[in-house]
């Protein structure tokens, strides 16, 4: 296949690094882009020692706005300082940013084309302990809905930093979902996001995971494996799941029998949703959809809990090969 | 068309006219369109047309200019009334009163900012406004742009929290050049406010959430005019006018009738509806 970027080299690419969350790469970029950007200015309510804005807020007080606890009236405010030629970055954790805001996303940033960043920490299962009332598992679903919206899924640090100086210089609403716990690094150090263009590690003849967020990590060993018994499996960083990368997901289609999608997020209405609405029109496979099996989370630590919902290497490794079973 | 600057009207009897004019304006446009909401586009005409002609600078020929004044119709289905406004402002030709509501027009059922240069910001779904107004007012603060910020509520529409979140921003962040009005023609859909879901006292709410509050009657444009200029002197803190209004004012079979709040007129009842508005 073409596009085999460096497969084999690509581990010495990877950096060493300890792992790291991505909302821990979103605090320390969004203070460099204050820096070097007047224009940019943050809002949070009341988590932004979680969400990481704390640090912009710390060196920028002028620029940092605390909207206390109230995403709606926080969402607002953001879209009115979009419109006074700022470039707001709005935080809190996935559930409220999403879903306490939703009609405000809707109505003054997607409707009214505002220059709002939505940047949301705490998304997924992986939350852990504090259970089901803090874990996103519709929160890409809903923003996906919005007509002008675009929906980001960094999958490890790197690419959170690179995603957040694309999203800044990008005009238009945007949501980047991130996480809580630490990821290890899965794209190369030299990699750049491009909104709107899938990362391509391999693609394979037999099947391809189509992965976002922590799960390109579990997709890319279970292709190891799947690959050393037999069954060539490509592996997809979907990062942009709006606008979904169309052309990269033909080229799988067409070159796979099987896609596998996975997603920290419900198998309604995510990746999964968007990876199927695309190749059953375009280019039918079958596709199977890994992630939440429309059910809420619950309280656990949080590999335990990827464990209990069937996010892990081993279930991307089992769907693939009873698929080839049959 | 010039700059309109501040202040450019003052003289109490052009604005009673040009409310007029308003107010047949949208009645025209309401009863050509056959839907809209007639009771709130009428109670806020004195409050608003004060607000554009003798307050606000602003320049229909350049709508971004940035030391324009903003304003934000919060409750977004008063659009007739907005709509009418920046038509004798010179927004936009006068025929263009004629599709409201109409397949591709400019004139949304509720305002597009994205269809109508010189809307700010979409509404329509209550309570949001003023988030937006705060959002604006905190931008404009750090570039040291002194225009100042408009945004009339409905006062049914204040039973949204998004609102009192708002008024706890504004107040915090001591936004004093915003100017909020509540439109408060006691009456909502299902019925009066006080039934519905009672919202007094009003003042003393507004007060506690710090805000200096300011009453008046909506519709005497003497008291608007000293409202706004107190408003406009007031520091540290953003004012509130707390307008007493009829709903439907000026058409004396629409006052006060909760059935004409989402009602456009009939032709008959247009036709003696404007020999009122010109009599009266
Ligand atoms: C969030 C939201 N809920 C419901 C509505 C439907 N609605 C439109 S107008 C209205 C009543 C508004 O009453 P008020 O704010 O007092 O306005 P006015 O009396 O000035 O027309 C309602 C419930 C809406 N537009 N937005
Ligand atoms: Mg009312």
């Amino acid at each position: 296949m073409g596009d085999t970027t460096q497969a084999g080299e690509e581990q010495k690419q990877i950096s060493q690094k300890m792992p790291k969350a991505t909302r821990d790469a979103y605090g320390e970029t969004l203070l460099e882009l204050g820096r070097k950007r007047s224009d940019i200015v943050a809002l949070d309510a009341d988590l932004s020692c979680s969400t990481k804005t704390g640090k912009f807020a710390k060196e920028f007080p002028d620029r940092f706005f605390n909207i206390g606890i109230a995403e709606q009236d926080m969402v607002g405010t953001a879209a009115g300082l979009a419109l006074a030629g700022k470039v707001p970055f709005a935080s809190t954790f996935a559930v409220f940013e999403t879903g306490r805001a939703w009609d405000q996303i809707r109505l003054v940033v997607c409707y009214s084309n505002t220059n709002v960043k939505l940047v949301a920490t705490h998304g997924g299962i992986t939350v852990g302990e504090d259970g089901a009332s803090h874990q996103a598992l519709e929160d890409i679903a809903l923003m996906r809905a919005l007509p002008n919206m675009t929906v980001i899924v960094p999958a490890d640090a790197a690419e959170t930093v690179s995603v957040i100086n694309a999203v800044a210089d990008y005009k238009g609403p945007v949501y980047v979902r991130l996480g809580r716990a630490k990821v290890p690094y899965v794209v190369p150090d030299d990699y750049q996001f491009t909104l709107g263009k899938a990362f391509v590690f391999h693609i394979g003849k037999d099947a391809n995971i189509v992965a976002a967020g922590i799960m390109v990590d579990m997709a890319k060993k279970a292709a190891e494996i799947l690959s050393r018994e037999g069954i060539d499996t490509g592996v997809i960083n979907m990062s942009t799941i709006k606008p979904l990368d169309e052309e990269t997901l033909l080229r799988v289609a067409e070159s796979s029998k099987l896609i596998v999608t996975a997603e920290e997020h419900s198998i309604v209405g995510g990746l999964g949703g968007a990876v199927c609405e695309f190749v059953s029109e375009n280019c039918p496979v079958t596709v199977k959809r890994i992630g939440t099996l429309d059910t809420f989370g619950c309280s656990g630590d949080p590999d335990a809990l990827l464990a209990l919902h069937g996010l892990t290497t081993g279930n991307i490794v089992d769907t693939i090969k009873a698929f080839f079973k049959k | 068309m010039s700059v309109i600057t501040k202040g450019k009207i003052t003289d109490i009897q052009e604005l009673t006219s040009i409310a007029k004019r308003i107010r047949i304006k949208i009645l025209h446009m309401l009863t050509q369109s056959g839907s809209g909401h007639t009771g709130g586009s009428l109670s806020a005409a004195d409050v608003a047309v004060a607000i554009y002609f003798s307050k606000m600078k602003f320049n229909p020929d350049n709508p971004k200019w940035e030391e324009r004044d903003r304003f934000i119709m919060s409750k977004g289905h008063a659009a007739p009334l907005l709509y009418a406004i920046m038509a004798e402002a010179g927004y936009f030709p006068g025929e263009t009163l004629d599709y409201l509501r109409k397949i591709e027009s400019p004139l949304q059922g509720h305002p597009c900012c994205k269809k109508l240069p010189g809307i700010e910001v979409s509404t329509g779904s209550l309570g949001q406004g003023l988030s937006v107004a705060n959002g604006m007012a905190l931008g404009l603060r750090l570039d040291k742009n002194p225009a100042r910020i408009f945004c009339i509520m409905g006062d049914g529409e204040t039973q949204e929290g998004q609102v009192w979140e708002a008024a706890m921003t504004a107040a915090h962040y001591k936004i004093d050049t915003l100017c909020a009005v509540v439109d408060n023609n006691e009456l909502q859909i299902d019925g009066p406010v006080e039934e519905v879901m009672g919202i007094e006292p009003v003042h003393d709410k507004w007060a506690a959430f710090g805000w200096h509050v300011i009453d008046v009657d909506g519709h005497d444009m003497e008291e608007i005019l000293r409202a706004l200029d107190e408003a406009e002197r007031t520091k540290g803190k953003p004012t509130v006018i707390i307008a007493k209004t009829t709903k439907g004012k000026g058409v004396s079979f629409f006052e006060d009738k909760v059935e004409y709040h989402g009602v456009a007129p009939s032709r008959e009842e247009f036709d003696k509806a404007v020999k009122e508005i010109n009599n009266g």
